[in-house]
């Protein structure tokens, strides 16, 4: 599936991407409030990776409704990401939601805005209570989607699993900066920002290997997914399904139906009929 | 990679009208006419500019103080650093053997390297060139300078034809057999040239402007129609591109992806 914050400005782009071979994609994280992200730079590309900082840009969740309506007209499965700050923004933002997506997916691990994101997201405390306070107010299954930049990735997905998480969603990108040498500066716009890619992708997968010792619920890996091989990795971590972000980049839009691709001849030569079989197996 | 970062120093800027500007730096890697590079104005911002002058060493840009971004790279003179990568997009492809160039505005920045292309290329070229007023034109001289049968056109009458310039490029197209239109200036007046283009085979393409983050296809901020992206799909769309973007002259989105009508 597709991962939160590409591709996903309007109902356009995810159809582009569903026919690009996703099996569902992820929406930009909505707020309650129209906000305009960081300034540029908000991209840059590093040796073995990319950094951004866009800051959750969005146009608030009254504008976005429409293009979740235009979306929904389609077959496609979405999940619509949601931040806020506290539980009653998030509450209200999913709640709004709630009709036009086939899940939630909650933002507690952006690493660049302040107040949102990983700032809520690594305490056990918020991520329950919010976690419960959305499961009460909708009727699609909610994703709680963490950071590895915490203390115990397990303890806080186990929160979330208690307040009525359906699965949990690792890893967001990693808090980094990049210092250009002739201006002597962060780059980045916001200076701080995520790191993606490739460079990422072990860290996930042992955040992944670690969460399905503690779950029951399904996980969702991400994190420099960029091959079938990369996915089948995760999916022997103990991921049911992986997301793509950066390697619409490094592979092209094509990406989704090229690692399915990858994953099916992966299968064959390795005669697995059922890629269920193959969740966690190294553990 | 071309995706990094190559912090530059100006080698020599020339300022061209009271608030347009041109900026020239070393940069070796090839581009052609309506790519853009996406240039770092350290500590204020990074904005997509599209090549104004193209020499095998050395690239320039050419813009007009418009926002923050614009009026600080302004201030910027030789010796300054800026950031530039790409080039990023599709240029124009100067396709036919008759060429109508038609540039509004600041749209005259990226319209003059593609005459100067064609020109090389040995096609008979026309161009127009329009603005609200006298003052707003540049690069009078430089396309004096090529084999192109210029026209100006001013909204006062300032100088040269008294209205707008595709008023001036209809009466051209009526009385000339063009095979292509080129085009890059203000949306509503390559909408405009479009619909005028619709009614015949002739080719044409214009270059959409859309606010833009990542410039290499990621982010979407600057999609149009059904996820086509200006910043690798674009920003120079033909005819039968533009068919499949309903957004074109009546839309664009602002930083946070809220929707402005033109």
């Amino acid at each position: 599936m597709l991962a939160s914050g590409i591709m996903d400005e309007d109902a356009g782009s995810m159809l582009r991407v569903l026919e690009s071979g996703a099996g569902a994609v992820v929406t930009k994280s909505i707020g309650q409030v129209q906000r305009k992200g960081h300034p540029n730079p908000t991209f840059v590309e590093l040796d073995c990776g990319i950094l951004n900082a866009m800051g959750l840009p969005n146009p608030g969740i009254d504008e976005y409704i429409t293009e979740l309506k235009e979306l929904k007209k389609q077959n496609g499965i979405i999940i619509g990401s949601v931040f806020g700050s506290n539980a009653e923004e998030f509450t209200e933002v999913a709640f709004k939601m709630n009709a036009y997506v086939n899940a939630l997916e909650l933002n507690f691990s952006c690493p660049h805005a302040e107040g949102y994101g990983l700032e809520i997201g690594q305490n056990p405390k918020f991520v329950s209570e919010i976690t419960s306070s959305v499961v009460n107010a909708v009727s699609v299954p909610v994703y709680v989607k963490l950071s590895a930049q915490v203390n115990d990735i397990a303890s806080i997905a186990t929160a979330a699993e208690e307040a009525g998480a359906n699965a949990i969603v690792a890893i967001n990108t990693l808090k980094a900066m990049s210092i250009n040498l002739e201006v002597k500066k962060p780059i980045l716009g916001n200076k701080t920002g995520g790191y993606s890619g490739k460079a990422i992708k072990p860290i996930g997968v042992k955040a992944v290997y670690d969460l399905y010792d503690h779950l029951s619920i399904p996980i969702i890996g991400v994190g420099g997914v960029e091959t079938g091989l990369d996915a089948i990795e995760y999916i022997l971590a103990g991921a049911s399904s992986v997301q793509i972000g950066t390697a619409v980049y490094t592979r092209g839009i094509m990406v989704f139906d090229r690692i399915c691709k990858e994953i099916t001849k992966w299968m064959e030569s390795h005669n697995v009929q059922s890629i269920s079989d193959l969740i966690g197996v190294a553990h | 990679m071309m995706d990094k970062i190559i912090t530059s120093k100006i080698i020599k800027d020339t300022i061209e009208n009271e608030c347009v500007k041109t900026i020239m730096f070393n940069h070796a890697e090839p581009i052609e006419p309506g790519q853009f590079y996406m240039i770092w104005i350290p500590g204020i911002d990074e904005i997509p500019m599209s090549v104004s002058v193209i020499q095998q060493k050395k690239k320039g840009i050419t813009f007009r103080t418009v926002g923050k971004a614009t009026k600080a790279l302004f201030q910027k003179t030789k010796n300054d650093i800026i950031g530039i990568r790409g080039p990023y997009g599709n240029g124009f492809s100067l396709k036919g053997e008759k060429i109508l160039f038609v540039a509004g505005g600041t749209g005259i920045a990226m319209i003059a390297p593609a005459v100067e292309q064609a020109i090389k290329k040995n096609k008979v070229v026309d161009v127009i060139l329009g603005a609200k007023t006298k003052k707003d034109l540049f690069f009078i001289n430089r396309l004096k300078q090529t084999k192109a049968t210029m026209h100006l056109s001013t909204d006062d009458g300032s100088i040269g034809f008294k209205g707008f310039a595709t008023e001036k490029a209809n009466e051209l197209l009526l009385t000339n057999s063009f095979d292509a239109v080129y085009t890059c200036g203000p949306e509503l007046m390559m909408k405009k040239l479009y619909q005028i283009c619709l009614k015949s085979n002739i080719i044409f393409e214009a270059s959409l402007e859309r606010y833009m983050k990542c410039g290499v296809g990621l982010c979407g901020q600057c999609v149009v129609g059904k996820g086509i992206r200006v910043c690798v799909e674009g920003p120079v769309f033909s005819k039968s591109m533009l068919k499949d973007i309903p957004d074109f002259g009546v839309f664009n989105r602002d930083a946070s992806g809220k929707k402005q009508l033109l």
